[in-house]
């Protein structure tokens, strides 16, 4: 609240305040003196729409519980799980204690509030290039969230990952300090897109391949990554495997609905759309989709739609698949792949099916999948599971077809494949 | 003893059509409603998906969607004089079980009732005069009009993306649609399904005759279709699995399909599943409901508060529930009094068989859907003049393939042994050439002697007595099946058939063979208590703080599916409830 208001009634502040915030969000906001005013409403809600951009609740709010960021939720990693703190007011069990800079320190470089080091799940990575504005606001709003009594053990890790000065040595490897710099060549919608999607948004810890040691492969920013049974697919503006095929539009509308005119969002990006992105502002979607139109991917992988970039799979199981995908797909997803407008996603030119990994199709097609439903596309319709229908010859066939029929070019898939991604589905505990 | 739980605005007494129409609208009015199921929950991915929903035996022989007897049943008997069993495997209808209940295993035929159906004891005593109807036909009007229900058919039929051609848009008739309905306001939300073969060759055998041949209208659709509440429905794939299977292509009209993706998402609806409730709660003066008792699936019993209840279950199990909970008087036929379980009907069913050379015609009958057909309606309601024919009512006469499914597709002409090497060389021959599903769907009017009562001796797990079905049917109705057979019979002979085996309803009615679903009647609307259970917004006369929704309100069967009127008449319940009851909570009709 500019001080120069503060004389105004109570009632009037508000409606001042209701003001303001019936403005798109995205507005810039003017630039705070440093620190948080408890009674500044508009920082407060601006946090409040940070902490959605950022996704917290999906780590910080264990689903059912009824308490919001008090955390206790087990992340899954490559290393092991991870539980996640809890962010509520608390001062005990929560960061009710820590002053601002031990918040934004632990937001932006990971460094927890005895000195020791977060763990990358938290991505500060990523959150390092949040204004510190931006940061203070997030804490200003989590100052306002009812403070949960909740005591959580993070550290279930095994040896020697549950020794955290080892993180010391992995930032040094892969962790690059710094608020975010805008590209004075691009334009303000660009780099606001670049802003959320480098940031807050922490698209590339799905999204970005990682290293061996869950550092993210910067040369292959956004090219697709395997993660808790499904493969995050390349979101680069790649024509096959990207989204090359997608407008600007279609992809905010996919981000604000969970569909657009030929997909619809499931498995983990479900999640992120229930939490974060569906609620999102319109010109911050279109300013992410523009970023990530502009991302080349691959620059030695860029088949147009009339090359193939994969061997062309053996005819006899393109035969036995088309067949299978007769019976068993085409009364959804139509002859032609083309499936129906908002409820059965196309996999006709469909970037999904044609990443290298198949995972995902794996995926939907051994368990199923239920499509996410939001208010302006509330249909939600889901994908039955085949396990039990298909052996994995059969799976194999059809997922090589789908991949590879109409245009589409993807590597084949074997039965072993589809063998193996059995086996890990059963295990999965979700 | 029961747990009594926080007060809620509405509690909802089942989540069929009904049910899913009323939370939807009442929950956008900003009221706090809790719908209350006794079976379970049902979605297409998990019930009936495609990789699986084409299981003739699961779903159709053994029942996988419906009531189980063992949950509850019904008592039959054909007469006063009888003493009634109960049904321990359905027969002559199927009751649905669970969230979407009938509306999951529908066929999807979605009519709308002819302008002098709503007002038929009157428009027949003034054109044939007082003495034509029989003395104990109880026949009587609505209280509600085509007129004040016209916008709520349309609001249903976009609700479920209807597909079809209008026959009469705002009194203008258009070429190729039923030229009899009453006036529409706009068309159908999508067009017709296609037509197979057999159709085509009915549909002109019946303009050779000269009659207006028009396809069914359908809840099965004929292209993708998003409806106003935003939520889309995917195209008919003609598989002909729809009678008594879930649709798993999202191509049904349920509100599975249609209401409850938008219902579960807000914050003011609450539906509970595996919840049966087993009465009504009234205060102290009877003239007020306080909300229900329920059971759920562990046993526990819970009492619902509410300020307003609405019984949405199916029409025997709202009159049930209303004799259980003492609402209303019972229907005694001896006096004519009472008006709970009184103008109890159904349908009056019967078809033809037509055998065609298997040389010169194939029909493909495995190429189906639910509600496809061709249909003429020259001989429906009183839109043909019954005085030379000594009877009143009818029905529509259509050939309506719905399915070719393998276990029950088994026509063969008569002479053909039951079993055996003759009788499988005879299903072979004839499988493909043979007319066997379509025929006459006909009104089943109301009388003194058909009803509804609780049973004296069975009794429901609860130790409630089962609902008793009295049931017979009149010289009127035989004469009018064995006239309107003869009817359909004869297109099909036009159609090429080289031999046609008429398929008679006769009496008595039985209760082992499947007929359709369509029980009516037993609390039934009208213009005053003294012959009506509900007013003309299917409130209660005797509890104005209930309504009660579904075919039960049906005075009398017309000679049409019901479900498009079921849904009007909850639109309509739904507008007055949000228009007039919200704001004046109190009887709507004083009379």
């Amino acid at each position: 609240m500019p001080e120069g208001l503060s004389y105004l009634p109570r009632l009037t502040r508000a409606l001042l305040v209701g003001a303001a915030l019936s403005l798109p969000v995205a507005v810039s906001f003017p630039a705070l003196a440093a620190g948080i005013d408890k009674q500044d409403f508009r920082q407060i809600e601006r946090g409040h729409y940070l902490t959605i951009v950022g996704d917290c609740a999906a780590c910080h709010t264990l689903p059912g519980s009824g308490h919001d960021l008090a955390g206790g939720r087990a992340i899954e990693t490559p290393f092991g799980e991870l539980v996640s703190p809890n962010i509520t007011p608390d001062p005990v069990t929560g960061v009710g204690a820590w002053t601002d800079d031990e918040f934004v320190d632990a937001l932006t470089k990971g460094t927890g509030r005895d000195g020791t080091h977060l763990y990358p799940a938290m991505p500060y990575t990523y959150y390092t290039k949040v204004t510190r504005d931006d940061a203070l606001a997030i804490r200003a709003y989590l100052n306002t969230i009812p403070a949960v009594h909740n005591e959580v053990n993070s550290d279930q890790l095994p040896f020697p990952l549950d020794v955290r000065m080892s993180m010391t040595a992995w930032d040094e490897m892969f962790f690059k300090p710094g608020t975010f710099e805008p590209d004075k060549s691009k334009s303000a919608e660009w780099n606001r897109g670049a802003y959320l999607t480098e940031g807050l948004g922490h698209c590339g810890l799905c999204h970005t391949p990682k290293n061996i040691l869950g550092g993210d492969k910067t040369h292959k920013q956004m090219q697709g990554y395997n993660l808790q049974g499904w493969f995050a697919p390349n979101i680069t503006n790649d024509p096959r495997r990207g989204l090359g095929s997608w407008s600007i539009e279609d992809i905010a509308t996919y981000l604000k609905t969970g569909h657009n005119k030929t997909s619809a969002a499931t498995g983990l990006m479900a999640e992120t759309l229930n939490l974060s992105t569906s609620k999102m502002s319109d010109d911050d979607l279109t300013a992410i989709a523009t970023y990530l139109k502009d991302q080349p991917g691959d620059p030695s992988n860029q088949p147009n739609q009339t090359q193939t970039d994969s061997a062309a799979p053996d005819q006899a199981i393109m035969k036995a698949g088309a067949q299978i995908y007769a019976d068993e797909c085409s009364g959804c997803h139509i002859g032609n792949g083309k499936g129906i407008p908002g409820l059965f996603p196309s996999l006709n030119g469909t970037p999904v099916v044609q990443q290298s990994d198949p995972t995902t199709p794996l995926h939907v097609v051994l368990r199923g999948a239920l499509s996410v439903g939001t208010k302006p596309a509330p249909t939600a319709a889901a994908m039955p599971a085949f396990a039990w229908v298909l052996n994995d010859d059969q799976v194999a066939a059809v997922v090589t077809y789908i991949r590879n029929a109409w245009g589409n070019s993807a590597p084949a898939v074997s039965s072993s494949d589809v063998g193996k991604a059995r086996q890990q589905l059963s295990e999965r505990s979700d | 003893m029961a747990r009594r739980l926080p007060r809620k605005d509405v509690v909802i007494i089942g989540l069929g059509w009904t049910g899913s129409i009323l939370a939807n609208e009442l929950t956008d009015a900003g009221l706090d409603v809790v719908a209350i199921e006794r079976g379970p929950w049902r979605d297409t991915a998990t019930d009936f998906p495609i990789s699986y929903a084409q299981d003739e035996l699961r779903y159709h022989l053994q029942h996988e969607l419906f009531l189980r007897p063992s949950q509850t049943s019904v008592t039959f008997r054909n007469n006063g004089s009888q003493t009634a069993l109960p049904v321990r495997t359905w027969g002559a209808f199927m009751l649905g079980n669970g969230v979407g209940g009938a509306g999951i295993h529908w066929n999807g035929q979605t009519w709308r009732f002819l302008p002098t159906d709503f007002t038929l004891r009157s428009h027949l005593t003034q054109r044939y005069g007082t003495n034509f109807l029989p003395a104990d036909m109880t026949i009587q009007d609505w209280g509600v009009t085509f007129d004040d229900l016209e916008p709520h058919y349309d609001k249903f039929e976009y609700l479920c993306g209807t597909s079809g051609q209008a026959g009469n848009i705002n009194g203008t008739i258009q070429d190729g649609g039923n030229p009899f309905e009453g006036p529409r306001s706009r068309p159908y939300p999508t067009p017709p399904l296609k037509q197979g073969y057999g159709h085509m060759l009915f549909a002109q055998a019946a303009k050779e005759l000269g009659y207006k041949p028009f396809p069914l209208p359908a809840g099965n659709l004929s292209q993708s279709y998003t409806n106003p509440l935003g939520v889309t429905l995917g195209q008919c794939t003609y598989c002909g699995f729809c009678e008594w299977f879930g649709c798993a292509n999202y191509a049904k009209a349920s509100p599975q399909t249609t209401i409850l993706p938008v219902l579960l998402r807000k914050p003011n609806f609450e539906g509970r599943t595996g919840c049966e409730v087993t009465r009504i709660n009234l205060d102290n003066t009877g003239k007020r409901a306080t909300g229900v008792t329920y059971v759920d699936d562990s046993g526990e019993e819970f009492e619902q508060p509410a300020d307003l209840v609405l019984l949405c279950a199916f029409s025997l199990f709202n009159v049930q529930l209303l004799l259980l909970s003492g609402i209303g008087t019972p229907y005694d036929p001896q006096s004519g009094q009472g008006q709970i379980g009184r103008n109890f009907t159904h349908q009056t069913m019967s078809g033809a068989l037509g055998f065609f050379d298997k040389d010169k015609y194939n029909f493909n009958p495995f190429v189906a859907s639910g509600a496809i057909g061709m249909i003429i309606d020259e001989f429906n309601g009183d839109n043909f003049d019954h005085g030379p024919l000594g009877f009143v009512g009818g029905g529509y006469i259509g050939e309506m393939q719905t399915n070719g499914r393998p276990i029950e597709t088994t026509a063969v002409p008569p002479d053909t042994p039951a079993w055996g090497p003759k009788w499988k060389q005879a299903l072979r021959d004839n499988y493909l050439s043979t007319i066997n599903a379509g025929g006459v769907h006909a009104s089943f009017y109301s009388y003194r002697d058909n009803y509804l009562s609780l049973d004296p001796t069975y009794k429901d797990r609860f130790g409630r007595p089962l609902m008793r079905i009295t049931l017979d049917f009149h010289d009127n109705e035989i004469k009018m099946s064995a006239w309107l057979t003869n009817k359909y019979a004869e297109i099909v002979q036009r159609m090429g058939a080289k031999q046609v085996v008429n398929q008679y309803r006769k009496p008595p009615y039985d209760v082992t063979e499947y007929q359709t679903s369509h029980l009516n009647g037993g609390a039934i609307m009208g213009d005053n208590p003294r012959n009506s259970a509900l007013n003309r917004y299917l409130q209660s006369w005797d509890v104005p703080n209930l309504f009660v929704m579904g075919a039960s309100a049906f005075p009398q069967n017309a000679g049409y599916n019901p479900t498009g009127t079921v849904g009007a008449l909850a639109y309509w319940s739904a507008a007055a409830i949000r228009s007039q009851y919200l704001k004046n909570p109190g009887p709507l009709v004083h009379a």
